[in-house]
């Protein structure tokens, strides 16, 4: 295996085994720096967020739910802290995912595959996984020592094993439970579940979860993203050479000698690379690869190499950085002994930003304008119009109200155009001949039957614009909405 | 390296399969082995689904799965179950009087959601799917009624219909005053006109007004009432407004009195229950027509 690869010359270099290849296990060794402190925290920070975000209250108001994130799937309602979004604002979410998308390639032009290494879930929880195994079975070496040692199976070898695995369930299933909980009150349905009195579908969810989260975590990893994931192929496509991928420096690196050969040689004022060749790159990987051997597929840009190397470097009084985020334009520069040149801000990251400004911007104006009171209208189609016996005209409409808040509100209908037009809903007297009231109920909808009359003298031309407003008794509140009325 | 299919590619530095389609050969490119078992276990899923589930033709059936499970007999089930929720509902319907059923919002919805369905299924080929109604057919929709447009009258009128041989029915109709040898044809002219002349329609030049109200007065009064204003209880249109259920145009209208009509609407007691006439009574009325 101790060969020199020339990055320009990526062969796979076993390819001649069976059609059908096993799993390599990887034993990640552990490794503290920088980008291990920086992963520390963004685990914590995002399996913080959630696992206990659905223990978060948030008070509004008698009858109306009291959790800050909830889901209400029976009453087709989102809450999130003080925004509550009914189905009619599902564009919302479509704002969210263009924001997001964006966003990812945002981070891809900045930083490359930054979300696969640093925040993805799978990355996360695989982190996690490895992190209790190393807590449990010992570093790098035990673990390979104890799992070559076949025949070994030790009392104290099962119990681990066992005790491995009832914590990796333990996560699996808490991952289940906190899913669960964003779509019922949490402190309930925790209540609900301990004394399973919980609704099958909860119980259903929380084990498919839990079996997905301990089988992806546990035991698919790597695999996942090296053949499941369609990201690595997809930002392939939208990665530039400006880009920030880890990247072992070979102009520097190579020859790889020892440390003792490398001083000598050092001494002698040879030309040597800073590379010992100790393997504490590859030992640390969690995808198990040698990132010497150029940029791979395999790389999700953990940047836990990086920290291997820079031990390493320290070590022996070297730079740091043989291993390092750098781009494509420097690896050129480099070897034409220019001075390397970083550039975040770039068209395409403006433009990347420009996009998620405008559409979180949008949705901002659009959440600060939202009002609470709604009207739906929707002209009748068959009969557009009917005359009546005394040769006035006459146009119905389904109207929808929505009140959106948290009190009951007396509404009054009214229309107006052109011409004098009068208003009256099926089933509702009316307080003036014109104005018919109802009761909406608070944070429902109401459907109605609307009939609006020009009189006969008025001649309304084929279709004029009829504005149709309701009107808030107590509050003074209007909705709007326009649409035609038409002659027959 | 060594190549135990004899075959390798310079290019990539790899070994190939041995298969090769037009000049181009199949690099060996291994799958990772737990995606070669999931892809077994995938057959044996399909396999225990048709053991489970119902899923060979045989002639004249099917095999039935191990349990005997089947999304029709699913269907049934929950369609037996939408009929017990609605059975319910519908009885709150049949109780309430169908003044109490527009006054209040969740059974007016409910007849309404009920009365459109049942409408759309048994009237709508005669008044349309939007009760617009056509030449013959009243516009359900409009403020004019023949037999009477408040709650009751609708609920009658679709209990017992008009001229339908039913007991109760509606009866009454435009007699043929032309065919019959009643009045001359030149006289059908002149009460068309002064018929027409009631709803401030134009009139014929030279027509004789005296002499159509004198006609109106001793052949149509009987029915249409004094002034033609129309008589809900024999169904007598009202032949001062608007609205003409055959036409206005006096062709139309010498016709009419020439051979009378006689529209017939069916009953439907007995074809439809008492709470789905009641919700299409109160459909209908809130179709806009209500009076
Ligand atoms: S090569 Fe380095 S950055 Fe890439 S996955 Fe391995 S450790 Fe992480
Ligand atoms: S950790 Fe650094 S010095 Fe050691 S093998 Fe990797 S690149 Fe070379």
């Amino acid at each position: 295996m101790n060969k020199t690869v020339n990055p320009n010359e990526l062969t796979s270099d076993d390819d001649n085994g069976p059609l059908y290849v096993a799993q390599k296990k990887v034993y990640p060794q552990s490794i503290s720096g920088t980008f291990r402190r920086i992963k520390w925290g963004l685990m914590a920070f995002c399996l913080g967020v959630y696992y206990f975000l659905p223990f978060v209250r948030w008070n509004r108001g008698l009858g109306a739910p009291s959790q800050a994130v909830l889901i209400d799937l029976p009453n087709s309602r989102f809450y999130f802290f003080f925004i509550e979004l009914w189905p009619q604002e599902i564009y919302y979410f479509t704002g969210l995912l263009i924001v997001a998308a964006v966003a990812l390639f945002l981070m891809n032009s900045v930083g490359g595959r930054i979300w696969c290494g640093y925040l993805c879930p799978q990355t996360v929880w695989t982190d996690l996984f490895y992190a209790v195994e190393r807590f449990v079975e010992g570093d790098r070496r035990e673990r390979m020592r104890k799992d070559k040692s076949g025949g070994g199976l030790t009392l104290r070898r099962v119990s681990e094993i066992a005790f491995k695995h009832a914590i990796w369930l333990m996560i699996a299933w808490w991952t289940g439970g906190a899913w669960v909980l964003y779509f019922n009150d949490a402190p309930t349905l925790v209540k609900e579940l301990l004394t399973f009195q919980a609704p099958m579908i909860a119980y259903i969810w929380i084990g498919i979860l839990t079996a997905t989260t301990y089988l992806l975590a546990g035991f698919m990893r790597e695999q996942v993203c090296t053949y499941m994931c369609p990201w690595p192929r997809i930002q392939a496509a939208l990665t530039d050479e400006w880009a920030l991928n880890v990247t072992y420096r070979y102009d520097r690196g190579e020859k790889r000698t020892s440390v003792k050969k490398a001083a000598e040689l050092r001494a002698l004022g040879q030309p040597v690379g800073d590379c010992v060749d100790c393997y504490q790159c590859v030992a640390v990987c969690p995808t198990g690869i040698d990132i010497r051997n150029g940029p791979q597929l395999e790389c999700i840009q953990c940047g836990l190499c990086i920290d291997a190397c820079d031990n390493v470097m320290t070590k022996i009084g070297r730079p740091k950085r043989l291993i390092g985020y750098d781009n494509d334009i420097n690896i050129q520069r480099r070897q034409e002994g220019k001075a390397p040149i970083y550039r975040i801000v770039r068209a395409r990251t403006v433009a990347y930003s420009a996009i998620i400004a405008a559409v979180g911007g949008i949705m901002l104006y659009v959440l600060a304008t939202r009002t609470l009171l709604d009207i739906n209208v929707l002209h009748d189609r068959n009969p557009v119009a009917v005359k009546l016996s005394d040769g006035s005209i006459r146009n119905a409409y389904t109207v929808r109200l929505l009140n959106k808040s948290g009190y009951d509100r007396v509404v009054a209908i009214d229309a107006d155009g052109p011409v004098n037009l009068t208003t009256h809903v099926v089933g509702v007297d009316s307080v003036t001949p014109d104005r018919p009231m109802i009761v909406i109920p608070r944070d429902s909808t109401s459907e109605l039957r609307l009939l609006v009359t020009a009189p006969a003298d008025s001649n309304p031309e084929k279709s004029i614009p009829v504005r149709i407003h309701v009107t808030d008794i107590g509050l003074g509140e209007v909705a709007t909405t326009t649409d035609n009325f038409v002659a027959p | 390296m060594t190549d135990h299919h004899g075959e390798f590619d310079s290019v990539t530095g790899k070994s190939t399969t041995g298969h090769e389609w037009d000049g181009i050969k199949e690099l060996n490119t291994p799958l990772p082995r737990w995606w070669v078992i999931s892809f077994y276990l995938t057959i044996v899923w399909a396999i225990g689904y048709w053991i489970v589930y119902p899923a060979w033709p045989l002639i004249a059936s099917n095999t039935t799965g191990l349990f005997g499970y089947s999304s029709r007999a699913d269907v049934a089930v929950e369609l037996a179950n939408l009929e017990k929720i609605r059975g319910e509902k519908m009885a709150a319907l049949g109780a309430a009087s169908l003044a109490d059923i527009e006054k209040d919002p969740a059974l007016l919805a409910l007849a309404r959601a009920k009365g459109k369905t049942v409408f759309g299924d048994n009237c709508a080929p005669c008044h349309g799917s939007g009760g617009a109604g056509a030449k013959g057919f009243p516009n359900l929709n409009d403020d004019d009624w023949l037999w009477g447009g408040t709650l009751d009258q609708i609920m009658q009128t679709i209990q017992f219909g008009a001229r339908s041989g039913h007991a109760k029915t509606h009866e009454g109709q435009m007699l043929a005053f032309g065919k019959d040898g009643v009045l001359k044809p030149d006289e059908i002219v002149t009460v068309a006109n002064y018929v027409r002349s009631l709803s401030g329609l134009p009139t014929r030049k030279g027509f004789d007004a005296a002499k159509g109200e004198k006609i109106f007065a001793d052949n149509c009064v009987a029915c249409h009432g004094d002034g033609g204003k129309g008589n809900p209880e024999l169904g007598a249109p009202n032949l001062t407004d608007k609205i003409w259920l055959y036409g206005s145009d006096e062709a139309t209208l010498v016709e009419t009195i020439s051979q009378g009509r006689a529209g017939v609407m069916p009953a439907w007691e007995g074809r439809l229950d008492p709470s789905t006439i009641k919700a299409m009574a109160v459909y209908v009325h809130s179709l806009g027509g209500g009076k």
